[in-house]
């Protein structure tokens, strides 16, 4: 755990994994505007990804969800957990998580997306849940980003923070950062709300409300810092390691040349003043 | 100067002869021109709160021509079009339209923002330097008092500004700030209510708060800085135990023309500073931070650093609340909101008087204590700064739990037990350091240093040289005072001789008198290397003394050793002293 | 290892050494054999090296003074000045970053030179001031004291304690005036600080969109949405003390236990809807609203002091500063099939305070 953790912290593998992530977004936008019967609620071939999706559930995921992914002691049922549930625990790499937890980290995946899509398929089969939402409904052209930020700030900026940076939970678990998250990763994730993150159904925040905050998060992340370097936005902490370490070492690194004593000897004035 | 080598310019003669006709300035001002600044890069950090103030009142009052301190709602529809049709306070539009629409004004206002945190940074850095080299003592009490008031009057001022622009992250402080003098016993509510105009949040909140971060407190803070300033011109600087520096002089560079040119190249160096981090490094992105609401809250929400020891200690403190006959007595905000702070500042205050108290000593000083050579002091001082440094950094805490994977409460516990456990701890091990310091400069000015040259002796004996101190290194090292012993009850110095103890030595406070006291004198002993009067000998060669000074190296070592491993600090003036 | 060293060892913390120390150790005990002070430093060829440099520094800082007036003019910020479609962020980005470089190498030029200036083109001339007795010759002290005491006698404030007295007790109503004065500043808190704008019947609508709520928009387990009461989403003092929180349970999950304080009911499973409950957002230790809600712990986490509260058991403590649970709004459904309050609060929400009993 910890030499993973080591892994993650070096820049360098944090810019594969964004490599990663954008790869991987990529291959989501291709599978979904290029094949969009490959949503699970396409009947036509509905099917054969379900068969299709069965057997991989067998392979990857039935040794802890249990083989008709009624749930075992170690992972719950995905009876009802809907297909948006296993597209987002699947294309961010949480799932088929690395050992038995109460929360996963984001990774790269080994599945393709029509393999995730199959396995969608198959645990929508087994009745209910959220269906993976389609690109009209990530899409965030013409979004309100004020009525965003309203709905931001209220219901997502206590955990993920004012910018998106992530946060720290209770009992050594966090919520993550949103920076890497595709526009349909973060709607899945308020639709299902995934490990501790609560739900945020479309009765309380409608399709159309979820888009803004899509458009909020988006257009945060790519806004340039116009002040300078932002140190992650994570605040004013930053800001005063920063000025001690930055500002005043500065200083006094300057102060001692302005005092250190001078190479030609001083000549000693006595006081003339009476 | 020699007068006849300088060519006295007509503007001097011309102007200086008309303004002094009108204010018989001359003999003054050549005071003021040869007024004697000690150099040490210590004592150039007073000077940077100095400048910082002076950046803030240039950049603040720029501020204010823009910014609009109303709290009433308007929809915007400027610049920063993802806010289009978000509705804001005006305030907090203005702080938008500084930021977006004028040009330069992200620049001032980060400048300011910067600017203020390096002004407490750099109050903080000075007041560690006087305490840590005694500069407060007799007679520049009244001015560390004055420096206790300033670090007050900086923190509220601080908060004030930061909370002026009404975005989330500062109106989460307001609130904090708010509940807190709810929790005053008695006149908490009422409080409350005056200050915020009515219930939390009101409208009047911003005005008020501009008002007095532009006026009141920056009024007091220049009429204190004024005062600081004049007393510190009037009684002199203090200097640095150096070779020449004594209690009766002060050396230095004069003011005209050295501190002048130093001092400018001072202030830009500061205002450079600041510049290269409000253009390299964004502050207060209060944009991002979006407009306030009191339901909304983002993770992360922390003050300014100076502010940071406060939620620190609200955040270690445990829940408890108690009912007081009939009334709600939450000691859970109370003692977080009152005892560090008052812990710190009462504790500043009361110092310099406290040791005098403690050590009887009422005589001036202007040479400064190397910090080891004052090692109840230096020990109290390193206590004090792991007891904020940990409540700021507990001030910190989901931060820290977030970036180095920590579990949160795990942080809360360290920080619940280590606020008692480590200030202590460090006063014992600071003492116990500085006292081994104490012991290598004994040695040093009795031997000299080991010069790395072994001899071999007639005899067939390997002795190492030592070559002596310079005089220079000798005046610092000899540099220290220590403070007269009280009489003390119950011990035989105590009495006068005929049993009767000492006025000032009875009673509890006598006992705790005596305790401190003991505290405070315990010394090394300068090594007495030739069965002297136990006073150092300067200049003693290397040469004919190969033999002790082999010796005195391992009584050396031996010392250092006993300091460290002798954990008791209450032995008397004596202990721990080498003699060989 | 075999070479020997020219001077003494330093100590760290003690200035160097200079030069002429070892050499000629009495120089300073003889200190009138100095020549007269010049004006000029020694080395005129370091000096002349010196004095170019710094003008060099001087006209860069010129340079770029002038650079930071071009900047000014000719990078145009906000919506309304730069081109249509370019973006107001990168316009300020832009200014900020031409401004602020050329105002950081100005100042930090001028210093630099400044700074060489006096190290290097002075001659190096220490003064030494004498220290005087802060304290004033017995003498005057004697006279100052006696002047004082002629002065007060002379104005009779010493002698006529009738004029003493009455002139203080003209200046105490005065000196009181400005209390009275701060009166004013806001009304008395008297019993609002107890009571919110939750009233019988009154819906609870979405925070952002004001939108009202029936139990099946809530369907799924592990829901949660901040909701104020209908019609005040403009009124700051009353959301400061009104927002909630609803929370949904899958069945079983939640086991408010029934709470009575005297006769008032504080907490109960009759105030849930469907698994709804209701919270106060406002932290009971200092009013951060709190909402990190974690459906699988179902802990509540105050992101500001970390009061963490347990959402099944009403709301109760689990770690951090807050002594009190939050406190739970009275949930029900109207004719409409809407969720109202049922009733106020039963106990005032907030911060604790002295009064609050």
């Amino acid at each position: 755990m910890s030499l993973n953790i080591a892994r993650r912290r070096r820049p360098a593998a944090g810019y594969a994994a964004i490599a990663g992530g954008l790869v991987v977004v990529g291959t989501l936008y291709a599978g979904l505007s290029g094949g969009s019967a490959a949503s699970a609620s396409a009947p036509s071939q509905a099917s054969t990804a379900v068969a299709h999706g069965k057997s991989l559930f067998e392979t990857s995921c039935s040794s802890c969800h249990g083989l008709d992914a009624q749930g075992t002691s170690q992972a719950p049922s995905l009876v009802g957990a809907g297909a948006a549930a296993v597209d987002f625990q699947m294309s961010t790499g949480r799932m088929p998580a690395k050992e038995y937890g109460a929360e996963n980290e984001r990774k790269p995946t080994h599945f393709t997306q029509q393999q995730i899509y199959d396995i969608a398929a198959y645990v929508a089969s087994l009745g209910g849940g959220p269906a993976i939402p389609d690109a009209q409904q990530v899409s965030t052209k013409g979004a309100d980003t004020a009525l965003g930020q309203q709905l931001f700030s209220t219901n997502c900026a206590q955990c993920h923070g004012f910018a998106g940076a992530g946060g720290a939970l209770t009992y050594g678990k966090s919520a993550p950062s949103l920076n890497v998250a595709t526009p349909r990763q973060i709607y899945e994730a308020m639709l299902t709300g995934p490990e501790a993150m609560p739900v945020f159904g479309d009765g309380t925040i409608t399709p159309s409300e979820k888009r803004d905050i899509i458009a909020l998060i988006t257009q945060t992340r790519d806004e340039a810092n116009p002040g300078g370097l932002s140190a992650g936005r994570t605040g004013p902490v930053t800001e005063g390691l920063v000025i001690w370490l930055g500002g005043l070492g500065f200083l006094v690194l300057i102060a001692m040349w302005l005092t250190a004593k001078r190479k030609d000897h001083a000549k000693a004035e006595p006081e003339q003043q009476s | 100067m020699s007068d006849d080598a300088v060519k006295i310019p007509p503007a001097v003669s011309g102007v200086g002869g008309w303004l002094d006709d009108r204010f018989h300035g001359a003999r003054g001002v050549r005071v003021l021109m040869r007024k004697v600044f000690p150099d040490h890069w210590s004592f150039m950090l007073g000077e940077i709160a100095l400048w910082s103030f002076v950046i803030l009142l240039l950049t603040g009052t720029y501020l204010a021509f823009f910014f609009v301190p109303s709290m009433q709602d308007v929809v915007y529809h400027g610049s920063y079009t993802k806010f289009d049709g978000l509705t804001m306070s005006q305030a907090y539009e203005s702080t938008l339209r500084i930021s977006f629409d004028i040009r330069g004004g992200l620049l001032v206002r980060q400048i300011h923002h910067w600017a203020a945190d390096l002004f407490m940074v750099a109050i903080f850095a000075h007041m560690l330097r006087v305490f840590f080299t005694g500069a407060y003592r007799k007679p520049r009490e009244i001015n560390w008092l004055i420096g206790v008031v300033l670090i007050t009057l900086g923190m509220l001022e601080g908060l004030f500004g930061y909370s002026l622009p009404d975005d989330q992250l500062s109106g989460a402080d307001l609130r904090i700030t708010e509940a807190a003098f709810q929790g005053i016993p008695v006149l908490g509510t009422y409080i409350s209510y005056f200050l915020f105009g009515g219930a939390y949040p009101g409208t009047s909140i911003v005005p008020r708060m501009y008002i007095i971060h532009v006026l009141l407190i920056p009024g007091l803070i220049l009429a204190l800085v004024a005062a600081h300033l004049f007393m510190m011109f009037h009684q002199k600087h203090t200097q640095m135990p150096m070779k020449g520096n004594t209690e009766k002089n002060v050396v230095g560079q004069p003011f005209w023309p050295y501190f002048l040119l130093k001092g400018q190249a001072w202030f830009f160096f500061i205002f450079g500073a600041l510049a290269v981090l409000a253009t390299f490094v964004q502050i207060n992105p209060i944009w991002l931070y979006g407009p306030y609401s009191p339901l909304n809250i983002s993770s992360a929400s922390q003050p300014d650093w100076y502010m940071g020891f406060l939620e620190g200690a609200m955040r270690a403190m445990p829940a408890w609340e108690i009912n007081f006959l009939g009334h709600t007595l939450t000691l859970s905000v109370l003692i977080p909101f009152l005892l560090p702070l008052g812990l710190i500042m009462t504790g500043m205050a009361l110092w310099p008087f406290f040791e005098q108290w403690a050590t009887g000593d009422k005589s001036f000083h202007h040479v400064n204590d190397r910090p080891r050579n004052a090692p109840v002091r230096t020990g109290v001082g390193v206590g004090a700064v792991c007891f904020y440094g940990i409540l700021w950094a507990e001030g910190s805490n989901d931060v820290i739990a977030d970036h180095f994977q920590v579990p949160l409460y795990t942080i809360t516990w360290i920080a619940r037990f280590a606020i008692i456990i480590v200030p202590i701890g460090a006063y014992f091990v600071t003492k116990r350091i500085c006292l081994a310091l104490q012991r290598k400069d004994a040695a040093i000015v009795a031997h000299g240093y080991e010069s790395g040259i072994i001899r071999q002796m007639p005899d067939g004996e390997f002795v190492e040289i030592h070559t002596p101190a310079s005089e220079e290194e000798l005046a610092v090292l000899n540099a220290k005072v220590v403070p007269p012993a009280l009489p003390a009850p119950g011990s035989s110095r105590g009495s006068d001789g005929n049993g009767v103890p000492a006025p000032g030595s009875r009673g509890l406070m006598g006992w705790a008198r005596g305790v401190a006291n003991r505290a405070f004198q315990e010394t090394v002993e300068a090594e007495d290397g030739h069965g002297g009067d136990g006073h150092a000998e300067i200049g003693h060669g290397a040469n004919g003394h190969g033999a002790n000074g082999h010796e005195v190296d391992g009584g050396d070592h031996a010392a250092v050793g006993s300091g460290s491993s002798s954990g008791s600090g209450s032995g008397s003036g004596s202990e721990g002293s080498a003699h060989d | 290892m075999s070479e020997i060293p020219e001077g003494p060892h330093r100590v760290i913390g003690t200035p160097s050494p200079t030069p002429t120390a070892v050499d000629a150790p009495s120089s300073s005990s003889s200190a009138p054999a100095e020549p007269p002070a010049a004006t000029d430093p020694p080395d005129t060829g370091h000096a002349k090296r010196a004095e170019r440099l710094v003008a060099a520094l001087f006209i860069l800082a010129f340079v770029a003074g002038c650079g930071f007036l071009a900047a000014y003019v000719g990078l145009e910020v906000g919506q309304s000045d730069i081109p249509p479609g370019a973006d107001a962020v990168v316009a300020a980005l832009r200014s900020n970053l031409a401004l602020g470089t050329s105002l950081s190498v100005a100042l930090l030029a001028l210093g630099t030179g400044s700074m060489i200036w006096v190290r290097h083109l002075t001659p190096n001339i220490e003064i030494e001031e004498q220290r005087h007795d802060l304290k004033s010759e017995p003498a005057d002290r004697a006279a100052f004291q006696k002047e004082f005491a002629e002065g007060a006698a002379i104005s009779q404030v010493t002698k006529r304690p009738m004029l003493r007295r009455t002139m203080l007790l003209a200046t105490a109503p005065l000196a009181l005036a400005p209390l009275f004065l701060l009166r004013d500043f806001g009304p008395l808190p008297g019993r609002s600080m107890r009571t919110t704008v939750w009233r019988k019947g009154l819906r609870a609508v979405v925070y952002g969109t004001n939108r009202p709520l029936r139990p099946s928009d809530m369907e799924t387990p592990g829901s949660m949405i901040t909701v104020i009461p209908e019609g005040y989403s403009d009124d700051a003092d009353a959301l400061a003390k009104a927002g909630v929180i609803l929370i949904k349970f899958a069945p079983g999950e939640l086991h408010v236990p029934t709470v009575h304080d005297g006769k008032t009911q504080l907490y109960g499973m009759n105030w849930t809807v469907d698994n709804i409950v209701a919270y106060s957002k406002i932290c009971t230790h200092l009013g951060c609203p709190v909402a990190l809600y974690e459906q699988t712990t179902h802990h509540i986490l105050c992101p500001c002091h970390q009061s963490t509260f347990d959402a099944t058991e009403g709301a109760k403590v689990v770690f951090g500063p807050a002594a009190r649970p939050l406190p739970q709004l009275p949930l029900g459904t109207n004719s409409d099939g809407y969720l109202v309050a049922l009733s106020d609060f039963t106990q005032p929400v907030g911060p604790s305070f002295w009064e609050r009993g």
